[in-house]
């Protein structure tokens, strides 16, 4: 199709990107679209500002959180490969992948998923969600409908269950243990129109 | 008198003769045209058009509810109705599906045509598609800027120049039977001008429920286009800030010859004063019916937003209207974020055409027990139901101003509901 691939083309490393992540080209067309959609002023990055403009992204409790996940320490902008690889961390698991030993895990493999979910988490990327971190996304999700006591003891309760070391931080092995029977393809999947 | 009147008449049939004649010559080539190509072009354009889909508040409770049960459920334990750390997930997920894809951006931009109409500006990823094609469209281009766009223009300027000298002269009339009678003859004349300018083919449905003296018309709003198509096939007071310029000399005179509603920039922040002066306009049944457009900006004419609520209270009957336009043709809706005015309307007179559907409803009245807010729903739901419209729930207000904080709050309470509702039951037993 003349269209598809013409703009295909104008993307730079697009194969690449594509085995990188797994996306279809139809997927990696929708999402430069999209990419350029929310570039309002063209200028080829996107800035935190850029996605603040996404109303319901502005309504959602952790919506800060998953703004900062995009964005590496240090950098500013996003440009559109980083964009797609963190969205790829939402694709669907591939069932039908055969297991080559060498290659490296992809993206949206559960692992991965529960990794992007514990940098949410642990916003001081020290590899450990302390206590603080905990009760700052409890705020979040929770605003001003209940009390610090109310808070605190959620948090409490949470990392006593998940904390097997007793250091009183949750890291990413006791994350990954206390959510094992949790659908994580399910629950960290989006479908991806077209 | 009679000398003035006859002029007028025989003007108007003149310019409607010639009018009709050419838009109907135009309309037919254009159809065979727009469908010849039709049939030449494989789906070119890559976007489908996605429609905006209903959200409410009531489904997303009863969403975030079953997902938090659900992944509870695989994962049976003392604690099981607490706070999980795979809570997150819900919100995480909600908020990466808004980056890939959201409503609210989607209902300010133009809608996306399945197949191209010729215009350049409605070509989103513009490829060569065939030599025939570019012939075509090139050809296109030459009747549209060098042949219509010309025309039109004359018949705008006409169209302008004569509302404002004729209303200015009928200002002069004392007060009375006649006077109303030459306002309406030639308000309507001059708009059929102008919509005759636009090549604005336009189909007017149920016409029985056309609103009467001392009611308010309540119509979506598109572009600034809907007035005019309105107002040329019936007499409306309108209501609107006064501008300077060329736009506040058409306001300026036409007040002359009847009564419109036209604000100081300063008046318009008072709700209360704004509310006074249409109650007091209704009340008059002399008057003609008051045209208000409740959204309160533009829309892109695939769904319908949020009305406002303050034509809603006066408590007069409410006429709802339907415009509902055809984007093949010619795209309607004005992105102010985009372009101005002057660009618009050289963009309106050098597409195709611009071919709408008004529907007229029948009257709705307040009813008992229902407040302001609940009626301008049951408007909306109307209007949106017979224009073929999506009906949302978002403020048109979020075209430029931020989402409010009361939106994420709601979310937050729905969540700790869950959460603190379950605790509740917990320390019961």
């Amino acid at each position: 199709m003349g269209s598809t691939n013409s703009t295909l083309l104008k993307i730079p490393n697009v194969e690449v990107l594509m085995q990188e992540t797994g996306f279809s080209p139809a997927h990696i067309i929708r999402l430069h679209d999209r990419f350029k959609a929310l570039d309002k002023e063209g200028r080829g990055h996107l800035c935190p500002h850029d996605f603040g403009a996404i109303k319901e992204l502005a309504m959602n409790p952790i919506g800060d959180r998953i703004i900062g996940a995009f964005f590496s320490p240090g950098k500013e902008t996003v440009d559109f490969h980083t964009f797609v690889k963190i969205l790829a961390h939402f694709r669907p698991v591939d069932k039908d992948r055969p297991k080559e030993p060498n290659s490296p895990e992809p993206i949206n493999s559960r692992s991965n998923k529960l990794k992007f979910a514990f940098q949410l988490y642990d916003q001081d990327k020290d590899g450990k969600i302390s206590r603080d971190e905990l009760l700052q996304v409890l705020r979040a999700m929770l605003g001003m409908q209940v009390t610090d006591e109310q808070l605190e003891s959620i948090a409490d309760r949470t990392i006593q269950e998940a904390d097997l070391d007793r250091d009183d931080a949750i890291s990413f092995e006791e994350f990954r243990k206390s959510l094992e029977k949790i659908n994580i393809d399910h629950k960290m999947s989006i479908r991806f129109l077209r | 008198m009679k000398g003035k009147i006859s002029y007028i008449d025989q003007n108007n049939f003149l310019h409607q003769a010639v009018n009709m004649f050419f838009s109907a010559v135009k309309l037919g080539i254009l159809t065979l045209g727009v469908y010849g190509i039709d049939s030449l072009l494989q789906p070119a354009s890559s976007g489908q058009s996605m429609n905006c889909s209903f959200s409410h508040f009531l489904i997303e409770s009863t969403s975030l509810e079953e997902e938090l049960k659900d992944i509870r459920r695989n994962y049976p334990s003392p604690s099981s109705s607490e706070f999980d750390m795979s809570d997150a997930f819900y919100f995480c997920r909600r908020g990466i599906e808004s980056i890939v894809d959201d409503e609210v951006t989607k209902c300010f931009t133009a809608e996306e045509l399945e197949s191209w109409n010729l215009l350049t500006r409605s070509n989103y990823n513009f490829n060569h598609i065939s030599s025939r094609l570019t012939v075509l469209w090139g050809l296109g281009v030459v009747i549209r800027y060098g042949f219509l766009l010309p025309l039109r223009l004359t018949l705008a300027i006409t169209g302008v120049g004569l509302l404002v000298v004729l209303t200015a002269m009928i200002g002069f009339l004392p007060n009375g039977r006649m006077k109303n009678f030459l306002s309406e003859k030639v308000h309507l004349m001059c708009y059929r001008i102008c919509v005759r300018a636009l090549t604005a083919i336009i189909t007017y449905h149920h016409s029985e429920n056309k609103p009467k003296n001392g009611g308010i018309c309540v119509a979506n709003h598109t572009s600034p286009i809907d007035v005019i198509i309105l107002a040329s096939d019936g007499c409306y007071a309108m209501v609107g800030q006064i501008h300077g310029g060329l736009m506040g000399l058409i306001q300026r005179s036409m007040v002359k010859a009847c009564p419109h509603i036209w604000f100081e920039r300063s008046e318009v922040k008072d709700r209360h004063l704004v509310a006074k002066r249409l109650s007091d306009h209704v009340k008059d049944k002399s008057k003609l019916p008051i045209l208000i457009f409740p959204e309160g900006t533009c829309i892109n004419n695939t769904s319908v937003m949020m009305f406002k609520k303050g034509s809603f209270e006066i408590g007069s009957t409410v006429y709802p209207v339907a415009i509902k336009y055809d984007p093949r043709f010619g795209e309607a809706f004005w992105n102010s974020s985009q372009f101005g005015m002057m660009n618009y309307l050289l963009r309106m007179m050098s597409s195709w055409a611009i071919v709408c559907s008004v529907w007229y409803l029948p009257p709705m009245i307040r009813q008992e027990g229902e407040d302001a807010m609940q009626f301008a729903n049951r408007v909306k739901a109307a209007i949106a139901r017979q224009g073929g419209l999506v009906d949302l729930l978002w403020d048109g207000g979020l075209k430029r101003g931020k989402v409010k904080d009361t939106f994420k709050e709601e979310q937050q309470k729905l969540y700790s509901k869950i959460l603190v509702g379950t605790q509740e039951v917990r320390s019961r037993s």
